[in-house]
């Protein structure tokens, strides 16, 4: 179902003319109201009145995850915090996590297009959301709930975890729709066969998945275990949260991108030129209604495609591929971001660890798990076995407390990690999504 | 002062090894030291599912350790004990009693490879070693020191 016939099915012209205005306004505000977007303009010589048409955007320099950790916590905040009802963190980088806040007005926008992209992934009046997306200062939780509101669903706020738990309330309360990582929905289906309930007999019938990448081959695997119809939904909260892209459940060929609200860019990674449509390259996002924390071009680093061909669903909104990967070395870990040097600084953090590691993840139960290689040196030796194993786990707990995520520490002998011409090879990614 | 300088010798230097628990590994060790002429006296293996840590004891501990670092090995050092213990039923379990009694914690214990006379050699490692070295003493055990343990 569409939600807003009106904005979605827009024709491309009068949308375009939307969006300049409400671009020439964002300016406006950003300009008056955040040093750091005011000294941008400055940089190349220019006033957000210079901005006539859509294409100028291209003008105005990037804004990047680096220069949100830079502005932390509250210097990219376009309003007073008097004006802020909600802060909501990523997870972090280099041990700096990238605060957003939303004024009532930001909520509202949000709450309205994760109402849309709960719509086009078949929820609506009447319906049970079982939301296992985690509640808390990641975005999915409080988005999705917010939508499922605004939608008039009704949603079951279970959060993540607690498995067996999840599969009683599925069992009992015969919730139709799933909201959740799809790591986790496929998670889900296994807990639940072991307790010996079988999906065929629950009320499924649509999932929306997001927050970490998959492929067409997991949704054949969900929508075969889950025996419902899967799509993908795509967002960040630098960007406001899930629900800036959708796809419909009717197509399941790319991602709605809510243009009336967003406008995304595709440019080359290393040149950052702009590249047409169909074109893979690095997705950046300019907001266009967000008040507490407007972004400006901002670089993803996800890597994709825009599709302007029309949909069988009716909406006129470009549509973006799925992420095939990143820009850079980012992880997305069970949906919770992990960029290696944020392990490096774990480690080193941890006394006399020498700076020799490697992150290898595997899917192992439709779960993603990390394994920290670390290579002892003399300074982390003990010739007790407990030392190590203090040690171990020491690092385990530096990385759950400053990443949020679980991983297994394993030692190794020095050298063992291998290097590639000098380098030590950081990632090993094992997933086959 | 003269005590404390006279029981310094008394402990006996273990080396101890970084290995990965994974096929081959030791013999790398044990080849590298016979390349290098190096007489394994005691060696004890503590391992987990992940990795392991060989102790040994050596006739030429430096030697033997700057030559596995120069192979690429963790090596650490440590003093540990050697006491003779009578080769007769409650041997050990008296020099154990001792030893909790004054609360002296034994990290870990392995035997030496050959005895002294027609007594049994244990290795004792004891994070207050000077203190336990006393206390043997005291009791009339016999602890060996090193030079004369590298020489058995």
């Amino acid at each position: 179902m569409i939600h807003d016939i009106e904005y979605e099915t827009m024709p491309r012209e009068a949308l375009e003319a939307i969006q300049l205005r409400r671009l020439q306004t964002t300016l406006a505000h950003v300009y008056a109201n955040v040093p750091f977007y005011r000294k941008k303009f400055q940089e190349v010589g220019m006033v957000p009145a210079d901005i006539s048409s859509l294409a100028d955007l291209r003008r105005i320099p990037f804004t990047t995850k680096q220069d949100l950790r830079d502005n932390y916590p509250f210097d990219m905040f376009a309003v007073p915090m008097d004006n802020v009802v909600r802060i909501h963190v990523s997870s972090g980088t280099t041990g700096q996590p990238t605060v957003v806040g939303y004024t009532a007005r930001d909520i509202g926008t949000w709450s309205m297009l994760m109402a849309r992209a709960l719509a086009a992934g078949g929820a609506g009046r009447g319906e049970i959301i079982h939301n296992a997306y985690g509640y808390g200062l990641f975005t999915g939780g409080l988005g999705v709930h917010y939508g499922a509101e605004r939608l008039g669903a009704s949603v079951i706020p279970v959060s993540g975890g607690n498995t067996q738990r999840q599969v009683v309330i599925m069992r009992d309360f015969g919730p139709t729709i799933m909201t959740a990582t799809p790591s986790y929905a496929l998670h889900l289906a296994e807990v639940a066969e072991e307790m010996g309930v079988s999906f065929d007999s629950l009320k499924f019938k649509f999932g929306i998945f997001g927050a970490e990448p998959w492929s067409e081959k997991m949704r054949d695997e969900i929508e075969r275990k889950l025996n419902l119809t899967a799509v993908d939904i795509y967002g960040l909260s630098e960007v406001m949260g899930p629900g800036v892209a959708i796809e419909c459940h009717e197509a399941k060929q790319g991602l709605h991108v809510f243009e009336d609200h967003f406008i995304p860019e595709i440019v080359d990674p290393n040149t950052l030129e702009p590249l047409p449509y169909g074109a893979t390259g690095e997705l950046v996002f300019t907001s266009l209604t967000k008040e507490a924390f407007p972004v400006i071009r901002y670089r993803t680093r996800d890597i994709t495609s825009l599709n302007p061909e029309p949909c069988i669903c009716g909406r006129t909104l470009v549509r973006m591929n799925r992420v095939t990967g990143r820009s850079d070395d980012m992880l997305i870990i069970r949906g919770v971001n992990v960029f290696p040097s944020q392990i490096e600084s774990v480690l080193m953090e941890t006394e006399a660890v020498a700076p020799h590691y490697q992150l290898v993840v595997d899917r192992e139960d439709n779960l993603d798990v990390l394994t920290v290689k670390v290579e002892v040196g003399e300074q982390s030796f003990t010739d007790e076995v407990k030392g190590l194993q203090d040690l171990e786990r020491r690092i385990t707990k530096h990385i759950k407390e400053l990443l949020g995520v679980s991983a297994r520490v394993k030692l190794v002998e020095p050298k063992a990690i291998e290097r590639s011409e000098g380098k030590a090879v950081r990632v090993v990614d094992n997933r086959d999504i | 002062m003269t005590d404390y300088i006279v029981e310094e010798h008394m402990q006996v230097e273990q080396i101890s090894v970084f290995l990965e628990n994974k096929s081959g590994r030791l013999s790398e060790v044990t080849a590298i030291l016979a390349e290098a002429e190096v007489n394994i006296r005691a060696l004890a293996l503590a391992d987990t599912s992940d990795f392991g840590v060989l102790r040994l004891i050596v006739d030429d501990t430096e030697k033997a350790r700057q030559t596995l670092k120069s192979n690429g090995f963790t090596v650490g050092k440590t003093d540990v004990v050697a006491v003779e213990v009578t080769d007769r039923p409650g041997g050990l379990h008296g020099i154990l009693t001792m030893l909790h009694d004054a609360k002296l914690n034994v990290e870990y214990m392995y035997a030496f490879v050959r005895s002294s006379g027609d007594n049994a050699v244990i290795i004792f490692r004891i994070e207050q070693e000077q203190e336990a070295i006393r206390l043997l003493e005291s009791k009339g055990v016999n602890v060996i020191d090193g030079q004369r343990l590298y020489s058995l």
